[in-house]
């Protein structure tokens, strides 16, 4: 099967863009018939995704480049982050614990927990040289 | 900086931190400076008024962990008011609600900080 009405979006890699990089998704997404609620998950989702790529795998280099790519397929949303910097290792991460972030006045490590939390489907891949995040969010009704 | 402003006011000695707009990872700073002038000038009665808050990403929620231990350790506390449904839903995902002081409006938190005796118990 297809995927149709594919949509791209490349922004440099820079927390300036996360606002362009939520509406264009957000947009899509309404396109696609979601409803609100789901749109917001979706919205935050791809902005925790986007955050960690031009954090970890790019270290705030704003010369680099994401791509985000958003299609429908078979009645669910797919949206792919697609980055060229250092791997994420998904089995380095564990459920954070935020009392504990709290009492040591750490912040971060929640991003790829509320991913999982919001999408349906998240899947981690290395090609060649790029690193691609895709979520897959089903449509409920 | 895009769609995010704080408007600070002062109210029976409680400084009140009101957010509008979207809080995500490249406007969470603005909240930090705002959060770590007041710690700084040893400031402990803190409310941030979330009533024109239309959306939090982590990094915002991290600007609250990094900094709620620093004004419980001055014997105050950072309490948050007003969340719309949504925001307030990102805050329950990560269990927020039971580290942090989350009320329906400012009258309430302000009546907490003046008689913390009569806060109602957990049940």
């Amino acid at each position: 099967m297809t995927s149709k009405n594919k949509h791209t979006l490349v922004v440099n890699a820079s927390t300036s863009h996360l606002a362009d990089v939520r509406d264009f998704v957000a947009e899509r997404s309404r396109e696609y018939g979601f409803d609100e609620e789901t749109i917001s998950d979706i919205r935050l989702a791809v902005d925790e995704a986007c955050t960690n790529i031009i954090k970890h795998a790019y270290q705030y280099d704003e010369e680099k480049r994401v791509e985000i790519q958003v299609g429908l397929k078979d009645n669910a949303l797919w949206v792919c982050l697609t980055d060229t910097g250092d791997t994420f290792d998904p089995n380095s991460y564990s459920k954070p614990d935020l009392y504990k972030q709290m009492k040591n006045r750490k912040r971060g490590g929640v991003g790829v927990f509320l991913i999982r939390e919001l999408m349906d489907e998240v899947e981690y891949s290395r090609d060649n040289e790029s690193n691609t995040i895709k979520m897959v969010k089903y449509r409920t009704e | 900086m895009k769609n995010f402003h704080i408007n600070h006011r002062e109210k029976d000695q409680i400084d009140i931190l009101e957010i509008r707009g979207e809080l995500d990872a490249h406007t969470a700073s603005k909240l930090e400076d705002s959060l770590k002038t007041l710690i700084d000038k040893k400031k402990r009665n803190i409310i941030v008024n979330c009533n024109d808050l239309e959306y939090i990403a982590s990094a915002g929620l991290g600007v609250f962990m990094a900094y709620i231990e620093d004004v419980r350790g001055l014997g105050g506390d950072i309490k948050l008011t007003n969340m719309n449904e949504k925001v307030y839903n990102v805050f329950d995902l990560l269990g927020f609600p039971t580290l942090y002081d989350i009320l329906d409006d400012e009258i309430e938190a302000i009546k907490q900080f003046q008689h913390p005796d009569k806060q109602d118990s957990p049940s």
